[in-house]
């Protein structure tokens, strides 16, 4: 009965982490149709920046934030100097952010070498806490509460504010949304900084649980397309419901069917593509 | 005419390469270099002629490493081992091809990483049939009209005889009728199905041929290292071979194998001189999409007919110049 419920826990904390990761992809590919294939690195070079801003004195919650505000600069720089003149050409899009993406997993063994860096969990989260009679980690707990949080908010953004709905906008009919005088280039710009801050923020939050370790952007990336096409591009609510669709399958996968977890994890997805090409939660393209 | 001996005159350099490269190391980096080139033409019979861009690659070359590799552990002899890898990665290929033709672009990219992952994480996960992270050794190299393919020389050689009929195999489809509606499916499918043509089953048949050629690829890597590990597919060969044909000029013969060449020297020869050598391939990507958006072969010879000034008229780019999408 505990082992179930820690996998429980364990899942819907990966699943949060996981929504940090895959709900800047998502909106990143559906409203600019790049494949942000750099998005791994993001997570992972978020993690890094984290670990660092620690170590200069930081508390750990201000360094994940410094690490997403980091993250959200360099995810503008690159968004203005290299995504911006590739626009509507995939092949392009491929080359650029797997060829960044082998560039930041290079400048990340440089600056924090080989070894893996666990993260303390933040201090007052570091117990347990009792509900109903069971224990449960209390980091765990408040990372899946942050996801939730933070969730709720990207919600009320899109679907409450002026801004939201531009973004839907573009989402929807990217030159329409131009014509009636909606400046998508500048949304691009804001969404790919809000993406990538996300990653960086969900790569920090996640060090305690996962560390931080060269490989990590490889780890990550698949399971963010996996999410993606789980729940359909562009819908927050696909990205929500698909990371803990996949943090459930990679948890319990690993436990039940050690040797075929991977493909444990990849069938849904199959199965989805098969079934509902757009995804759960995602339009007819 | 012209294009048919250079093909030829570049096979004589190229096998000539052993008489004038003394060290042996070198000689192992070209045949390195011809075994990469082939999955890279293979994901660019895909990406190039038919527009569907696969991060999957690496699953169906390891199908094939794997095959061969295990059948000749079983005791087959290396004839029917080969046989039975190239049964199974067409197997496997038509699988893929059913799965992820039912879409295209972005999404085909997507479901052929979700399929090139799931068959690593069998090789990976499923010890008991792969023995996971360990790998499987192959005893010998194989040894065809018994002459031993040990000395890097000898399989140099036979890399490089097998390559060249890949070549000429895809030199033959490309400008065959079917690689003309190939073609036009990546361009026009609606036009395409409205002319009466089937467009999924020429988009699956290339697949089949692409999948073919990843598998002769497969073959010689395992004889090259003798051994098999799940890194073979691994998302990064995918990648790898993926950003061989891009950067190298998509669509075009000679660009894949320009590509793998850049990457394999750069992997083995500058990593020698350069730690960062990850970090400079990765620059080098990027610089090629910002300066030579139509990969580094159709791009050179374009600012090579610029230098030329007006001349242009007179040369023939094959497909190249048709090439990218």
């Amino acid at each position: 009965m505990t082992l179930w419920l820690l996998l429980a826990i364990n899942s819907v904390t990966l699943g949060g982490l996981l929504f940090l990761l895959s709900a800047g992809f998502s909106l990143i590919f559906g409203l600019m149709r790049i494949p942000n294939l750099t998005h791994g690195s993001f997570f992972m070079l978020g993690a890094y920046l984290g670990v660092s801003f620690l170590r200069a004195g930081l508390g750990f919650w201000a360094a994940a934030l410094a690490s997403a505000a980091a993250m959200a600069r360099i995810g503008g720089v690159i968004e203005r100097l290299l995504l911006r003149r590739l626009a509507g050409k995939a092949l392009a899009q491929v080359l650029v952010t797997l060829g960044l993406s082998f560039m930041i997993a290079d400048i990340c063994l440089m600056i924090w070498t080989g070894d893996p860096v666990q993260l303390e969990s933040p201090p007052g989260l570091r117990g347990t806490v009792p509900i109903a009679s069971v224990m449960f980690p209390a980091y765990r707990l408040a990372i899946s509460l942050i996801a939730v949080a933070i969730a709720a908010a990207l919600w009320l953004l899109l679907e409450r504010t002026r801004l939201g709905a531009m973004i839907r906008a573009g989402v929807d009919d990217a030159p329409m949304a131009r014509v009636v005088g909606i400046r998508v280039g500048r949304l691009f710009s804001l969404v790919f900084c809000l993406g990538a801050a996300l990653a960086g923020f969900g790569g920090v939050m996640g060090a305690p649980i996962l560390s931080v370790y060269p490989g990590l952007d490889a780890d990550m990336l698949p399971l963010a397309l996996i999410v993606v096409i789980l729940g359909g591009t562009g819908s927050l609510l696909g990205a929500f419901v698909g990371s803990f669709i996949v943090g459930f399958l990679y948890n319990f996968g690993q436990a039940l069917f050690p040797e075929l977890a991977y493909v444990i994890l990849f069938l849904p997805m199959l199965a989805v593509l098969v079934v509902r090409p757009q995804g759960l939660f995602g339009r007819q393209a | 005419m012209t294009r048919r001996w250079a093909f030829a005159l570049a096979a004589l350099v190229l096998a000539s390469l052993p008489l004038w490269l003394a060290n042996s190391y070198y000689v192992n980096i070209a045949s390195q270099i011809l075994i990469w080139a082939m999955l890279a033409l293979s994901v660019n019979v895909l990406a190039g002629y038919a527009g569907l861009v696969s991060l999957g690659h690496a699953g169906l070359f390891g199908v094939a490493c794997y095959a061969v590799a295990l059948s000749a552990a079983a005791g087959m002899g290396h004839l029917a081992a080969a046989f039975v890898a190239l049964a199974a990665i067409l197997a496997a290929t038509a699988l893929f091809a059913l799965l992820s033709l039912r879409a295209s672009g972005i999404s085909f990219l997507m479901i052929t990483l979700a399929l090139g992952q799931i068959l690593w994480g069998i090789a990976y996960r499923w010890i008991s049939l792969t023995q996971g992270d360990n790998g499987i050794n192959l005893a010998a190299r194989p040894a065809p009209f018994g002459i031993s393919l040990e000395s890097p020389p000898a399989f140099y050689l036979a890399t490089l005889a097998v390559f060249c009929l890949v070549v000429a195999a895809l030199e033959v489809f490309t400008a065959s009728p079917f690689g003309a509606s190939l073609a036009g499916t990546r361009d026009q499918p609606q036009r395409m199905t409205a002319l009466g043509y089937h467009v999924w089953l020429i988009r699956f048949l290339a697949f089949l041929f692409s999948g073919l050629i990843a598998g002769v690829a497969g073959l010689f890597f395992v004889y090259y290292d003798k051994f098999v590990s799940p890194h073979a597919l691994s998302l990064a060969t995918s990648a790898e071979a993926l950003l061989m044909v891009i950067s190298g000029g998509t669509g075009t013969l000679i660009g894949p194998i320009a590509g793998a060449a850049l990457v394999v020297i750069m992997k083995y020869v500058a990593s020698a001189y350069i730690e960062r050598w990850n970090l400079v391939l990765g620059a080098i990507f990027v610089a090629i999409v910002l300066f030579m958006p139509e990969g580094l072969v159709p791009g050179t010879l374009r600012l090579w007919r610029a230098v030329r000034g007006a001349r242009v008229g007179g040369a023939d780019l094959g497909p190249a110049g048709r090439g990218a999408p």
